[in-house]
């Protein structure tokens, strides 16, 4: 039966950060419904390691999200208690020798400078007591933490109310005569909202497609090993310096640089391969030998641990590594939040705030000034149907004038 | 390309993974048409789990007191030893295969060594790769399933056949499926009572199938024998009834068999408490497809809700250079698995030669292995059988309430999602033995399994396969 | 040996060599060349030698053909070794793993 329902607002996507933006968007007071072509958590987020890090962004808006973030988990996590697994373990990032060590600390300077806790670790065994000997040092991060991804964006959905609509797949985007959004389109009906969020991650360049706009988001490869139940035997997230690079690298190429760590239920795991080849879903036993010798050279307590399966996801990423958040001002109504790479998890609460905080409007909560948002416009790409002197108005109106010069 | 530091030596014509009746039909043929073959598995002995060997040490004069149609295995054992001597097929035992990649041509077939597979990690080269990995038993959680004492029936038949050992004095053995009566068979003909054998389904199914059962007299035959076995132990088989309650502390000491209904709902009031010491219980075997589905083999749904692997009447999957023979196709049984076997090994050395009428063959079994899983399928009530506190995740410990609760109150549709918010099928034997109930109690029906690890590997060997 | 047909090793008519000992938390279990250590212990009537790792409920062999990993467990301190698969040698010391079986790597 074809069906015609109304809302404020309809999400697209229910990965974690659909689930933030609806959690948020509700709490602000309107009616809103989330629709996923596939279950719960069905894509990036299932595939997720749950990793919430500032320890790994360079000072600039994505650190300052980071940041406003980090502070939204830890109330998310005093609101619903024992839900979806957060842990305040920490991250700790080593290097193997004393001119990476002299990096790393420059680098977490600048951090500090920026409002990061940072920690210089002298003595790597106090902290981390099966870490390899002879390492030259590290710096922890008591503000980086762990969350299940899939328990938090269900957990946030169901704390939402919002209407879930799952296994339904948006096959349009619906517009008014001069070209505002107006709902979607599935093949069960027509959702009306005046708003329509893009939180369909990877997947996010088709759904603003179907807008009629575009945004240029591409998957980025990862692979996750787990190992089989262990009693605590990383206490950190534990990663090697090297991993600031690969994240911010923008080759096509295999780069690993092993991200090792606990689990609440008890598999160590070891993640954050990071290439570039589409939608491939081949195994790569390189990628798995090349995680597995750099976790066995940071742990190698772990060399005799057996690992019991591996799985990839496809990080949504953008050309400049930043989210696309906030109304895309080519298309009035339509709205985007996704694009954010590996740091999803981590972003979403901060980017389903800002996405509140503007469509309420001055009914939001939020402190706008904690982050320059300019750097997420999603128009930054500057290809789509141009509409000059619309550009991005309306997301926030009080932020200055528009730029596309990436952020450094 | 990296070279592993434990590369057998290869490239080979043709690589097998699973040395049962399929693997050895399909190695043993190839070898004769001149192939060079590496023959792939992770027994210490060649026979798979239906034809299971006595393990060496205790050199039993008899093997065939065990088996039904030994002969058609022992032939076949008998040229692999000729072949292999002369050089022809190499026979890698003790190797648990836990990926296959590449492309036509330069297939990788990757092992991890020793008697469990926690020894390093072995890189087989192959042009064309055959996947007869067989299948494994399919349980459907009850309450007390997790009591030891309760086993799996092919596993009680499985270590009966291989180390000439019984579970338990007096074995219940329930479920569903043909097999149970061969289990029960067995274990009575080797001292064990077994005061009952309960059929879920009923064998009447077949009775629906007349054509494909007169097309099938070796199957009217097998199932004579197993009929005359339990008649000759005095077995009663009690059909549309089920094992729903086990009774004990820390063993097994009585089960619950209650009558079931059409659609396998337990009838109020009919339970029966039954004495033993040992359940063995199972419903039909699945086919291990993982391999196969890890380089992007398309599947079919059999009539029981499995998944096989879709395969031509070439035994050619739908990935150019990969063959699939015996129960990765469907169930069959021991007979087809030869067939097809031969079939695959025919095609991959280019020999036409007979195998029309092997064709033929081949496609009488495999109607008859669709009749009965049809016949055996899981009826859709099962799930009432469980308690809140009921298991369904063996080893993960998730029960039947969380897992209900995922599916009502946080969004889960499949079995996947279901894994990801409660750890249902994230364990050891990933989603192996609770998969299917998983993806019923999710209401969604099973996905083809997916693993890209077949089996666990461990990250030292792993690295191993990295130079830095 | 006289063994009656009604046993599986005489139903195979099997001639194994002497039994040898293995131990199940320090008491003697016999085993015969090419058992499995599961098998010598289902035939010495023992079920469990593991207990799970959150309600501590024993578990043993149950599909018995490597599939399930029920039967994981820790032989000469190597822990998480599939019982039902591996062959039992003179001696072995199978002890009651207890969950993972990892305890001693806790920080």
């Amino acid at each position: 039966m074809f069906t015609r329902r109304t809302f404020d607002v309809v999400v697209v996507g229910a990965g974690v950060v659909g689930a933030a933006c609806a959690f948020y968007t509700s709490r602000s007071g309107l009616c809103v419904a989330v629709v996923d072509r596939g279950p719960v958590a069905g894509g990036t987020t299932g595939a997720g390691e749950g990793n919430l890090l500032v320890s790994d962004k360079q000072p600039g808006p994505e650190l300052d999200l980071a940041l406003l973030s980090t502070r939204l988990w830890r109330e998310l996590a005093e609101e619903f208690p024992a839900t979806f697994e957060y842990e305040a373990k920490g991250g700790l990032v080593v290097a193997a020798q004393q001119d990476g060590l002299a990096a790393l600390r420059t680098f977490a300077a600048t951090q500090a400078a920026a409002g990061v806790q940072c920690e210089d670790v002298p003595h790597l065994a106090d902290v981390e007591p099966h870490l390899a000997p002879g390492l030259a040092g590290g710096v922890r991060y008591p503000q980086d933490a762990q969350v299940q991804p899939a328990l938090a964006a269900a957990h946030l959905l169901r704390a939402s109310g919002a209407r879930l609509l799952l296994g339904e797949e948006v096959i349009g985007v619906l517009r008014t005569t001069d070209g505002a959004v107006r709902g979607v389109r599935t093949p069960r009906g027509d959702l009306l909202a005046p708003a329509v969020v893009n939180a369909a991650g990877t997947w996010g360049g088709q759904v603003a497609e179907l807008a009629g706009t575009s945004l240029p988001v591409l998957p980025r490869r990862g692979f996750v090993l787990v190992t089989e139940p262990l009693p605590r035997v990383v206490r950190h997230k534990v990663y090697a310096a090297d991993y600031v690079a690969d994240v911010a690298s923008g080759s096509a190429a295999l780069q690993t640089s092993a991200v090792v760590e606990g689990t609440a239920a008890g598999p160590v795991l070891i993640g954050a391969s990071r290439e570039r080849v589409g939608f491939d879903r081949s195994l790569s036993t390189e990628v798995l030998g090349k995680l597995a010798r750099q976790a066995q050279e940071l742990f190698p307590v772990l060399r005799g641990v057996r690992v019991m399966r591996t799985y990839h996801g496809f990080r949504p990423y953008l050309p400049d590594h930043h989210p696309a958040i906030g109304a895309d001002g080519r298309v009035p109504g339509l709205w985007h939040a996704c694009g954010h790479e590996g740091a999803g998890v981590g972003l979403a609460p901060a980017t389903g705030a800002l996405i509140a905080d503007g469509l309420a409007g001055s009914g939001g909560r939020l402190d706008r000034r904690a982050v320059d948002v300019r750097a997420f416009r999603p128009g930054r790409f500057g290809s789509g149907p141009p509409q000059p002197g619309r550009a991005d108005a309306g997301a926030w109106p009080s932020a200055p004038g528009p730029t596309d010069r990436p952020p450094a | 390309m990296p070279t592993s530091p434990s590369e057998e030596q290869g490239p080979y014509d043709l690589a097998v993974v699973g040395a049962g009746p399929a693997g050895l039909a399909a190695a043993v043929t190839a070898a004769r048409l001149g192939l060079h073959v590496a023959l792939v598995d992770a027994a210490s002995r060649v026979g798979g789990q239906f034809y299971r060997q006595p393990a060496a040490g205790l050199h039993a004069r008899r093997p065939e007191a065990l088996h039904h149609s030994w002969s058609a295995f022992a032939r076949r054992a008998a040229q692999l030893d000729v072949h292999t001597a002369a050089g022809r097929i190499r026979h890698l035992a003790e190797h648990h295969v836990w990926a296959v990649t590449g492309e036509a041509g330069q297939w990788a077939v990757h092992a991890a060594r020793g008697p469990d597979g926690s020894g390093e990690t072995v890189v087989v080269r192959a042009r064309k790769v055959l996947l007869a990995t067989g299948a494994y038993e399919r349980q459907l959680p009850f309450p007390g399933w997790t009591l030891p004492g309760v086993v799996g029936a092919d596993g009680a038949q499985a270590l009966l056949k291989g180390a000439l050992v019984l579970p338990g004095r007096r074995v219940v053995v329930a479920g569903s499926g043909p097999l149970l009566l061969a289990v029960a068979g067995s274990l009575a003909a080797a001292g064990a009572t077994v005061p009952v054998v309960v059929e879920a389904s009923g064998y009447g199914g077949y009775a629906r199938r007349p054509g494909v059962l007169a097309a099938n007299p070796g199957k009217l035959a097998e199932g004579a024998v197993h009929a005359a076995a339990l008649v000759r132990h005095g077995i009663r088989v009690r059909n549309r009834s089920a094992v729903t309650d086990v009774h004990g502390t820390t063993r097994v000491e009585a089960v619950t068999v209650t009558r079931l209904d059409e659609e396998w709902r337990a009838v109020p009031g009919t339970g029966v408490r039954i004495p033993c010491d040992v359940l063995a219980v199972g419903h039909g075997l699945l086919p291990q497809v993982e391999l196969a589905t890890g380089v992007g083999c398309a599947t079919r749904r059999t009539p029981d809700g499995a998944h096989a692997l879709v395969v031509d009447a070439r035994q050619r999957t739908t990935v150019p250079g990969l063959w699939s023979a015996g129960e990765t196709g469907g169930v069959g049984g021991a007979a087809l698995a030869f067939l097809e076997g031969e079939l695959a090994a025919r095609d991959i050395g280019r020999s036409g030669e007979g195998a029309a009428s092997l064709a033929r063959r081949r496609d009488r079994l495999r109607h008859f292995g669709e009749a009965m899983a049809a016949a055996h399928a899981p009826g859709p009530a099962w799930p009432e059988w469980l308690r809140d506190d009921t298991e369904v995740c063996r080893c993960e410990e998730v029960t039947a309430s969380r897992v209900r609760e995922a599916v009502n109150d946080l969004g889960a549709r499949d079995a996947r999602t279901v894994k990801l918010l409660t750890r249902a099928g994230m364990g050891w034997c990933q989603g192996r033995m609770c998969g299917p109930a998983v993806a019923c109690l999710a209401g969604a029906t099973a996905s083809p399994d997916r693993r890209p690890l077949a089996c666990p590997v461990a990250l030292g060997a792993l690295a191993e396969l990295s130079d830095g | 040996m006289f063994r009656s047909r009604r046993s599986p090793l005489g139903l195979a008519r099997a001639t194994p060599g002497a039994p040898f000992d293995i131990t199940l938390d320090g008491r003697p279990v016999p085993a015969f060349d090419g058992q499995s250590v599961a098998a010598a212990l289902w035939a010495d009537g023992v079920l469990s030698w593991r207990t799970t790792r959150g309600s501590g409920k024993p578990r043993g062999a149950f599909c018995a053909i490597g599939s399930c990993y029920d039967c994981l467990a820790t032989i000469n301190s190597r822990p998480n070794q599939r019982a039902c698969l591996v062959p039992a040698r003179p001696g072995d010391a199978v002890t009651t793993q207890k969950g993972h079986g990892r305890a001693d790597l806790a920080v």
